[in-house]
């Protein structure tokens, strides 16, 4: 089964990624674009399990290394 | 044999022919064989006769180059050169190519192109301490050159940074005849103890054969004879999934075990992967030892599904390496592997059956005899011809061309172009001083990096002007050698061997063919006479889009020895009131310059002329003088002339420095500022020093004025009565440093 | 006094860092791998700089579950002496032995180049031997130097005199010109509550030797060894 993590830079946060990409969008005519935010997305191919098991498991996993949380807000869905 | 596994194409003639070998090269192969080749077998024989990997098209030019000396450990014919470098070590170093597949994705072909180097030098158990680059970008004005310039230094900064090397230097430079061709020429130096270096060889039959590094992949198959072997046409986009991925922290612990394995005494020989893979690893460490190789391709540790012998054979999977160990030490090898978590797995073992045979799933899917294939090559002779246009681009009559009118105002655009302003916002991206060694850093004539342990500093650069090239191949080509070692000379080392990295167009063109042997010649003509050994280099041919070649690059890469480390010198004015002086003589030859293509848009001219026997003379009178501690600062006249030199010597990062030079009256006035007459060394000194300056100039045999001093804020360059140039430091200095970072907005 | 430098897979500047404190000030020293457990009797804990595991995910990240983290925890808590240098900051940054986070430099590119620093703090062994507000020269080397904290942490630090270092220009004034990657408050190194774990971005390991240009990181060294 895979999840899909998606790991974002906190609001508050300095995202010089973003703010760059979005200068770039801009200098190429989509000026109509007001924000970017660049973040990370992680798929973990994990055994089948129980919906509630596999919550707790990959929410330890986002806490404990997939993100940092002073910096980083994560989410994830659960895919095929 | 030879029953075509399941959705195996039949080898026929086409297909052959599809693979970039020529007809008679595939009778070749069936007269070797005996038989039809297999596919895997036509792969493995496509890709160890393509140009890259078989040089049939340089092998016969290059063996004009001088490659012997005292100081020589290992010449050509090795993954790298080594010397001598005193103390029982050794400097190992080798400079490659990667121009083609940067082109296509900029960031991970230089990055690639670092890893494969780095690699050739650790599989000699060399440590690498330093790198390089020589980097050619086509016109500034194209549409693709900033992409280009900023992936590229991007993808060297990322891999040689991460793995911890520092990169020390190199050079840039812009042309048109590179808009559809870049090169990136790679160079690193390594060191090793000298009674300890290790070769690719595959000795002892029974002898078992390492698989190490990352698992292998689909990256690049046919990398090395489509992409290098092969000019672009316009639809290079599509050769995108021929491009290697690097992984430098894979290739961080690949070096650690490397060199730990090493200190033991389990390895046989070791190379590394690198085009053609595990093809070209195999058949040359064989082939070096006259032995044979058994594989099994089942053993070998694949990324990908259903991966195909043809495939494993071929693939240009980055950071792996083959490695023949002691039978018996397997277990031990492992180990070492393990610690630094990579997958050591035995793929095969040393035979003396003198084949390369492959087994996969049973079947017998190759079985080649080593020597034919290694040294049964093609060799050509590809005809030569002087092209049409060489004489009319000789002439330069100078009666038609007006003199400097605002000699300032020509500074400052020379300054502020491309090919002659600062490369800070290029090698501030490179980490240059890890490893704390790096004892002169990036901007001056050459990197200078100590060795621990030893008195002694090493100074590396890398040169060519490949417009000289083009006008001269000959000429072009010994100058390159001189300038490298000019360049050495003012960090006060001595020459003592060097690389090259010859870059041309499509060797099936007489004209291109005449210019690489052209050079070839000048590179060897200097060399005798400076005694300077090539110990290894690499030929890059094809780098040609729809019929256009760029300039012929002939790209050197040199390495000296500073006898005391504290000695090492750098360029820039350091103390008011010095004097400065020029050793060798004041020239008027506006011929192949830089301000002649700027300001008057011509690229014509004789070369200016280099007198070997005077430049040996100069160098060795800086050398002297700053081995015996007599200068503050050497820096030699290059691209841009006399003015240009003058001007970077005021840009001493710590702190601008101005001077006040008087030149005589006489000269045309532009060829005295801005020709690039060669065996040219300005020095500064205190005045108390000059006397002994000048013994030694005499005693060299080296012409030496005095032309002016340093001092104040402000360069004031005087012809005669006139001053010509006086501006001060801050405003030449502005447009050079702005230059680089305002073009890459 | 016994040196115990670090090793992690992907560690670039151990050897550097080796050579300052037992060829240069000719203390004791030794490797201590990342998988071991035990410090071998060090006094000083070195983190160096590199890109541990390739600096991948982040850079840090996957450091900071070494068994010797483990270690190094406990002997922080302690008291023990344990400085971090670059890669070595972001370690201990993520192992949460330092507060905030090292990101991505403002300009995104890596940037190797002297910078100048002004001594905020010598209320730590690393930096006892510093006057205060003595303007250094050190090098940097990194691409994800930029510090950040929330607001309530930077204030924090500040009023307990937790910045040991910030950038500043020849002057030791503070300005967004002299600070070379974006971070918050200027702020290139940092103490923990206790003052014996240090983490810095700059190279002190890079500037302790006349040869090399440079030997204002040395006093890092010759203060903790107690010279």
């Amino acid at each position: 089964m895979k999840v899909r993590v998606t790991v974002m830079v906190k609001k508050g946060v300095l995202d010089p990624q973003g703010k760059t990409i979005l200068g770039s969008l801009h200098q190429l005519g989509y000026k109509e674009v007001t924000d970017v935010k660049a973040g990370k997305l992680l798929e973990l191919s994990l055994p089948k399990m129980g919906k509630a098991q596999l919550e707790k498991k990959v929410k330890e996993m986002c806490d404990r290394l997939l993100a940092n949380t002073i910096i980083e807000d994560y989410e994830f869905e659960v895919g095929e | 044999m030879s029953t075509p596994l399941p959705q195996e194409p039949v080898v026929d003639l086409q297909l052959a022919l599809s693979h970039g070998l020529t007809q008679e090269e595939f009778e070749k192969v069936r007269a070797i064989l005996g038989r039809t080749p297999s596919f895997t077998e036509l792969g493995i024989f496509s890709v160890m006769w393509s140009e890259h990997c078989s040089y049939k098209s340089s092998r016969i030019h290059l063996k004009r180059f001088p490659t012997t000396g005292a100081q020589v450990l290992q010449g050509p014919g090795e993954n790298a050169g080594a010397i001598d470098i005193g103390g029982g070590l050794a400097a190992v170093f080798k400079m490659e190519s990667h121009n083609h597949p940067s082109y296509v994705e900029p960031y991970q072909g230089a990055a690639t192109g670092v890893g494969g180097i780095l690699r050739d030098i650790f599989t000699m158990g060399a440590r690498p301490i330093a790198s390089m680059n020589s980097l050619r970008f086509g016109s500034p004005d194209h549409p693709r050159s900033k992409y280009l310039v900023g992936g590229v230094v991007a993808g060297i900064a990322g891999y040689g940074n991460c793995i911890g090397i520092p990169t020390v230097g190199g050079e840039v430079m812009f042309h048109p005849s590179y808009d559809g061709n870049i090169l990136v020429n790679v160079m690193n130096l390594g060191i090793a103890h000298a009674s300890r270096i290790f070769k690719g060889q595959a000795r002892g039959p029974g002898n078992t054969v390492f698989y190490v590094g990352s698992r292998t992949g689909r990256d690049g198959i046919h990398g090395a004879s489509l992409l290098a072997s092969a000019s672009f046409e316009a639809d290079s986009e599509s050769k995108r999934p021929t491009v290697q991925v690097g992984d430098p922290f894979a290739e961080k612990l690949l070096l650690e075990a490397c060199l730990e394995l090493m200190k033991t005494d389990y390895v046989i020989g070791i190379q590394d992967m690198g085009a053609a893979g595990l093809t070209s690893s195999s058949v040359e460490m064989a082939g070096r030892s006259g032995t044979g190789i058994d594989l099994d391709l089942d053993r070998v540790p694949v990324r990908e599904e259903k991966m195909t012998p043809y495939e494993m054979m071929l693939s240009e999977s980055q950071e792996r390496m083959l490695v023949v160990v002691r039978r018996g030490t397997e277990e031990k090898v492992r180990e070492i592997f393990r610690k630094w978590d990579l997958e050591g797995v035995a793929v095969g073992e040393v035979t003396s059956t003198g084949h390369l045979q492959v087994k996969f799933r049973g079947n017998r899917v190759a079985d080649i005899p080593v020597k034919p294939i290694a040294e049964g090559a093609p060799i050509l002779k590809r005809p030569m011809a002087r092209p049409a246009n060489a004489e009319g681009d000789a002439r330069l009559d100078l009666a038609r061309i007006k003199d400097v009118a605002h000699p300032a105002k020509a500074l400052k655009g020379l300054l502020g172009s491309l090919n002659l302003c600062s490369r800070e916002w290029i090698y501030r991206q490179y980490d240059h001083m890890v490893r704390s060694n790096t004892i002169v850093r990036p901007g001056s004539d050459a990197a200078v990096i100590r060795i621990k342990g030893s008195s002694h500093a090493l100074a590396l650069t890398t040169d060519c002007n490949s417009r000289y090239c083009y006008l001269d191949p000959r000429a072009g080509a010994r100058i390159a050698v001189a300038e490298a070692s000019r360049n050495l000379a003012c960090s006060g080392a001595v020459a003592q061997a060097l690389t090259d990295c010859l870059n041309f167009g499509n060797p099936e063109r007489p004209e291109v063919m005449w210019q690489f042997s052209e050079c070839v010649d000048g590179i060897a003509e200097a060399c005798q006479s400076l005694e300077i050994p090539v110990i290894s280099g690499n030929v890059s041919f094809y780098n040609e889009t729809e019929g256009r070649g760029i300039l012929p690059t002939p790209t050197i890469g040199m390495v000296g020895i500073i006898e005391d480390a504290r000695s090492a010198m750098h360029s820039y004015f350091a103390r008011e009131g010095d004097l400065i002086v020029l050793l060798g003589t004041l020239g008027e030859e506006l011929g192949g310059s830089e301000y002649l293509s700027q300001v008057h848009n011509l690229e014509a001219g004789a070369v200016p002329h280099l007198d070997l026997a005077r430049e040996e003379a100069v160098q060795y009178a800086c050398i002297d003088a700053i081995t015996e501690g007599l200068v503050a600062s050497a820096h030699d006249c290059a691209e841009g002339g006399l003015a240009v030199a003058l001007a970077e010597c005021c840009f001493h990062p710590q702190g601008l420095l101005g001077a006040e030079v008087v030149l005589p009256a006489g000269k045309r006035l532009d060829a005295l500022l801005f020709g690039e007459s060669q065996s040219r060394i300005l020095v500064s000194l205190q005045k108390a020093s000059l006397p002994k300056l000048e013994k030694i100039c005499q005693e060299r045999d080296a012409p030496f004025s005095v032309l002016g001093t340093v001092g104040g804020n402000r360069l004031k360059i005087s012809v005669g009565q006139d001053a010509e140039i006086n501006a001060t430091v801050a405003e030449l200095r502005k447009p050079w440093s702005e230059a680089l970072p305002t073009w890459m907005v | 006094m016994k040196f115990g430098i670090v090793v992690f897979p992907g560690s670039n500047c151990e050897h550097d860092c080796y050579h300052v404190v037992k060829h240069v000030l000719r203390q004791d020293a030794s490797f201590l791998w990342h998988k071991e457990k035990n410090l071998a009797r060090s006094d000083c804990v070195i983190l160096p700089g590199g890109f541990a595991h390739g600096d991948y995910l982040r850079c840090g990240a996957m450091a900071k579950f070494s068994p010797i983290m483990e270690t190094v925890s406990r002997f922080a808590a302690e008291g023990g002496p344990v400085v971090g240098i670059c890669n070595g900051f972001q370690i201990l940054a993520e192992a949460g032995l330092l507060p905030g986070a090292l990101i991505r430099n403002r300009t995104l590119h890596y940037l190797c180049q002297d910078v100048y620093l002004r001594t905020d703090s010598n209320a730590s062994p690393f930096t006892r031997k510093i006057p205060h507000g003595k303007v250094l020269k050190m090098p940097i080397g990194h691409g994800e130097g930029c510090y950040y904290a929330d607001a309530k942490t930077l204030s924090r630090l500040e009023v307990e005199g937790r910045i040991a270092f910030r950038y500043c220009d020849a002057k030791g004034n503070l300005d967004e010109e002299s600070n070379p990657n974006g971070s918050l408050k200027s702020i290139a190194g940092v103490l923990n509550e206790r003052g014996n774990v240090l983490g810095l971005m700059p190279h002190p390991d890079r500037c302790a030797e006349a040869i090399l240009g440079n030997e204002d990181g040395r006093i890092l060294f010759e203060s903790v060894i107690g010279r």
